[in-house]
């Protein structure tokens, strides 16, 4: 078997290139990181022929090699570093036959790189509508390429492409234009006039070749566009549109995953009990019926509502509604110290503050970017739903409201995610008066045509993003669901050691079963992790938690999903009966008032607390990176910790 | 008569004549905003900021502030 054969992939945003690499690679790919940055590099292996394989890099979206954003130049590195582990072998440069001229500009800096380079023009199934026709000979000779005319959405021209990449080395290495100076010269970067002569030169040529081989009939372009547009971009009815659709998701949020969550929870519970009955009894079994086995279940309980959010996120990106959006919201999010921009990084954080504050990269003001990846933790991010959903099941009456046309829980629900992004705003704008930094402010974002979401392209991204939450999530909670368990298996005093007959003396008359109860409680209460949690039980009691919440609230600060997985584990152990978590919940009482643990006044407080306060460490380290200091994720921390903790506190205080 | 791109009305098309490369951030250069690409304004936001333009086949949107930086000739 030869060697794998290194394809990269690139070209402007919103050509197709992704679609392309799915094509190519099926679920055949890895996501990982660059080294150093948070810049996704995709990766993916397809066979070109019986005998040759070939591993495509996606690289990110660029409109040119004069890198002026982290994205662009990323791709500058791969293709211009001999070394790098993935320079290429030959190089894939991705077109829209629509605006051929512009993205012919990328092409033409790639192609001086003196690498063998293929042009693949997409979308060919458009361009009989749209009145295109290309004369493919001669646009070659004038490129000095190979052409490929491909259709992402037909699935047309693969195989085409795959046969001119087999054949690479038959492809001419001259460059199309020489401009005197080098394009990567590093050194260039401040000398914007002289890029800015280079590129109008790097026009005219194209131009020229153009002229010879690309026409347009305007008469024959249908415009779906325009039709399109008079609505969602108008001043009234778009606003009305954006909100209807905002208001349709966090709907659908929680009634369309309440049934495969409630399936989940259900089914991890009887998972447990068939655990305990049939393996032998003994620590082992233990660890996994109540330490495992509810802790996973806590990760997976939420994957119907994360993949749901990622479906509709990746599906207004792939529209191409996104950037109406952020055209609509521009001049209102900047008199918040925010862009336009930042709507993709606050509502993408109501799946998962990571990509989100990854999103804010391509906002050009770093004083707007450093506020809107300061606030973006406000919104209601996944790992909260989890919370809400038991909290709000827990204290929230299922009530239909306004003839029935609204569920109380929904609202309450809703109204957390407005809490969440009107805490996000108000926060920026108090940033934006506090933060002393000059920036200069500029705005720049394609409109790219409308389009139908490729269901491929959506999938992937649904199983990229679920997969790669549940593992990162999953490993923290299993972790601490494990180091919880031993926690609150083993005590270290006379108490924990003797709760049987302690408790044997002290209840005489009670019947096994209560006795049983009795003992566990006891036994927890003198385990390592009661001791933890009565120590912080005084800081806690004004808000309305005893020190079992307290417990939950430490292991959650490295992430807030591990609420219901410790809640889960500290309400599981020692206990005998098969229950959901929920329904253990329900059942809590206070030890001397016997009064319901979770209510009114605790509950609210609870979803106050999981508003506001800072709990993820990936998140703190996300920010860590993209603003290269210590001082935001620790301005942030403090900030909104303190906020989480006041609020809570009024809450408790007058609703108890 | 040179007027500037924030200035044309819905609909409009002009040809762009010059600018203050200072002003303008490379991007918009290599987006296709070059001296002699026509320009057409498709949309406005509510107080005709942001805009939404098409220069030269690629629809874009750009700030008012922006956009008053370049000059233009209706056509």
């Amino acid at each position: 078997m030869s060697k794998q054969l290194k394809v990269a992939l690139i070209g402007n945003p919103n050509t197709g290139k992704t679609s392309l690499f799915n094509r190519l690679t099926g679920l055949n790919q890895k996501v990982g990181n660059y080294p150093g940055v948070t810049v996704d590099k995709k990766t993916g292996v397809s066979n070109l022929s019986k005998t040759v394989k070939a591993k495509f890099i996606d690289l990110p979206g660029a409109y040119s090699l004069n890198p002026t954003s982290l994205d662009e130049d990323i791709a500058v590195k791969v293709l211009s570093d001999t070394s790098n582990e993935n320079y290429p072998d030959v190089v894939v440069v991705v077109a829209d036959a629509q605006n051929l001229k512009r993205n012919l500009l990328l092409y033409t800096q790639v192609k001086d790189l003196g690498l063998p380079t293929v042009l693949a023009i997409n979308m060919e199934d458009q361009m009989k509508t749209k009145g295109i026709s290309i004369d493919i000979t001669s646009l070659e000779k004038d490129l000095k390429t190979k052409i490929v005319l491909i259709s992402t959405k037909k699935n047309t021209g693969i195989a085409s492409l795959k046969e001119v990449l087999l054949d690479h080395k038959a492809l001419s290495l001259e460059p199309c234009f020489r401009y005197i100076e080098g394009v990567l010269d590093k050194r260039d970067q401040g000398k914007k006039k002289q890029k800015h002569r280079e590129t109008i030169k790097r026009y005219q040529f194209l131009t020229d070749a153009l002229n010879k081989s690309y026409t347009v009939n305007r008469d024959k372009a249908t415009d779906l566009r325009a039709k399109l547009d008079a609505i969602l971009t108008h001043p009234i009815f778009g606003y009305l549109i954006f909100f209807g659709i905002l208001f349709l998701i966090f709907q659908g949020l929680f009634y369309w995953s309440e049934a495969p969550m409630d399936f989940i929870d259900i089914s991890f519970a009887s998972l447990s009990e068939w655990v305990k009955s049939s393996l032998p009894q003994g620590t082992f079994t233990s660890l996994v019926a109540e330490g495992i086995i509810p802790g996973i279940g806590g990760v997976v309980i939420f994957i119907p509502q994360i993949a749901f959010l990622f479906m509709v996120l990746s599906i207004l990106e792939e529209t191409g509604y996104m950037s109406r959006v952020v055209f609509l919201m521009d001049r209102i999010m900047r008199r918040y110290g925010l862009s336009g921009k930042s709507v993709v990084p606050l509502v993408s954080g109501t799946a998962c503050a990571i990509p989100a504050i990854m999103a804010a990269r391509n906002i050009e003001s770093w004083k707007e970017r450093l506020i809107t990846i300061l606030v973006t933790p406000f919104t209601t991010c996944s790992a909260r739903i989890p919370v809400y959903a038991i909290i709000i099941s827990l204290v929230i009456p299922s009530q239909n409201i306004l003839g029935g046309f609204l569920n109380l829980q929904g609202v309450t629900l809703m109204l957390l995610y407005l809490l969440g992004f009107a805490s996000a705003i108000m926060a920026a704008a108090i940033l934006n008066r506090m933060l002393q930094i000059k920036s200069k402010s500029y705005f720049v974002i394609e409109m790219p045509d409308y389009r139908l979401p490729l269901v491929k392209n959506v999938v992937v991204h649904i199983i990229d993003k679920t997969k790669a939450f549940v593992f990162e999530a999953g490993k923290i909670i299993l972790a601490i669901s494990i180091l919880l368990w031993i926690l609150a298996s083993f005590g270290p005093t006379k108490e924990f050691n003797n709760a049987e007959d302690i408790i044997k003396k002290e209840y005489v008359d009670l019947n096994a079963e209560d006795l049983n109860t009795k003992i566990a409680a006891y036994k927890l209460e003198n385990s390592y992790i009661g001791i933890l949690g009565k120590a912080i039980e005084p800081v806690i009691k004004p808000l309305g938690y005893d020190w079992k919440i307290g417990i939950a609230l430490i292991t959650s600060f490295a992430a807030r999903e591990v609420f219901v997985g410790t809640l889960a584990t500290i309400y599981s152990v020692g206990s005998e009966e098969e229950a959901s978590i929920k329904s253990k919940m329900q059942k809590e009482r206070h030890a001397r008032s016997g009064k319901p643990v979770y209510n009114l006044a605790s509950g609210i407080s609870l979803l106050l607390f999981y508003a506001f306060a800072m709990q993820c460490m990936s998140t703190l380290a996300i920010v860590k990176r993209e603003t290269n200091s210590w001082k935001w994720p620790v301005v942030q921390l403090v900030f909104m910790t303190t906020i989480a903790y006041i609020s809570a506190f009024i809450a408790f205080q007058f609703l108890k | 008569m040179l007027i500037t791109v924030d200035e044309l009305a819905k609909g409009e098309r002009a040809i762009i004549k010059k600018f203050k490369a200072k002003k303008i951030p490379l991007k918009l250069i290599e987006m296709g905003c070059i001296e002699g690409s026509y320009v057409e304004l498709v949309q406005h936001a509510p107080f005709s900021d942001p805009l939404y333009l098409n220069i030269n086949g690629t629809y874009l949107a750009i700030r008012k502030a922006m956009a008053a930086q370049i000059q233009v000739e209706r056509i």
